[in-house]
């Protein structure tokens, strides 16, 4: 009993894993629903959907992040939330690779390497334009 | 449901592989990101469809990894003078995701 206790404890603060958990339930049902909504791409196609998830998903976590780094009091629950939970549940990386792995297998080289680019390229301009906005809004008099 | 199982599997994993490996590259989303591809390799090569895949693949693997993270330690690595670490990070992270992507597919085919 005392080693399961320990483990219990281990895994960390309750309202924390709550907090991951419930972020990651609505990131993963908002990322379900935009692939429901909008059409499954073919080989051949560009993914929007993942595309969207994910930029959209770099600049909202390069927001919460820096606005939680900068804020006071700091808050437990927030960032397991909205950074951990919400935005790694509304993004992926794994179906980014999967669509690349699709797209070179059938021949499309170009696509595929203008999608990894793309996202990538996109994905850190993102955080980066996040984070500036925040910390300018900061410091502003 | 299972889109708050991944998150959580995700937090634990990186935490654990960030205990062991104290360095500044981000070798716990790395590996939450890899296997995570492995998986959903596996999941697609066994050709899961309709619910069973939006369960499992949309959800628990899509919600296990990260782009989002993945994308702001690289910024931030690239922000505190780190650029090579985090140039490392992004080609691995593609080139080593790609590959084991592949490879789970395959491996899903088959079972």
């Amino acid at each position: 009993m005392g080693w399961l206790r320990q483990q219990v404890k281990a895994a960390g603060d309750p309202h924390a894993l709550a907090a991951i958990f419930a972020g990651g339930f609505i990131g993963a049902v908002a990322r379900a629903e935009l692939g429901q909504a909008w059409a499954t791409p073919r080989a051949d196609s560009w993914p929007w959907t993942t595309f969207a998830v994910n930029i959209a998903g770099a600049f909202l976590l390069g927001y919460f992040t820096t606005r939680l780094q900068e804020e006071l009091p700091l808050s437990a629950y927030k960032r397991p939330f909205l950074g951990t939970g919400l935005c790694g549940g509304l993004t992926t990386f794994a179906t980014l690779q999967i669509e690349l792995v699709r797209m070179l297998d059938t021949g499309h080289i170009v696509l595929a390497l203008g999608y990894a680019c793309a996202s990538i390229a996109a994905g850190l301009i993102a955080v980066t334009v996040a984070t500036n906005l925040v910390r300018g809004a900061i410091w502003q008099p | 449901m299972l889109g708050g199982i991944g998150a959580l599997a995700r937090f634990w994993l990186d935490r654990a592989v960030g205990r062991r490996w104290v360095r500044p590259f981000p070798y716990g989303t790395l590996t939450v990101n890899l296997t995570g591809a492995l998986a959903l390799g596996i999941v697609i090569g066994i050709a899961l469809k309709g619910d069973a895949y939006r369960l499992v693949g949309t959800g628990l693997i899509g919600a296990y990894t990260t782009f989002s993270t993945w994308m702001l330690e690289t910024q931030r690595l690239a922000e505190e003078d780190e650029r090579m670490i985090a140039a490392r990070d992004i080609v691995i992270s593609v080139t080593a995701g790609v590959l084991i992507a592949w490879l789970g597919e395959k491996i899903g085919a088959a079972l």
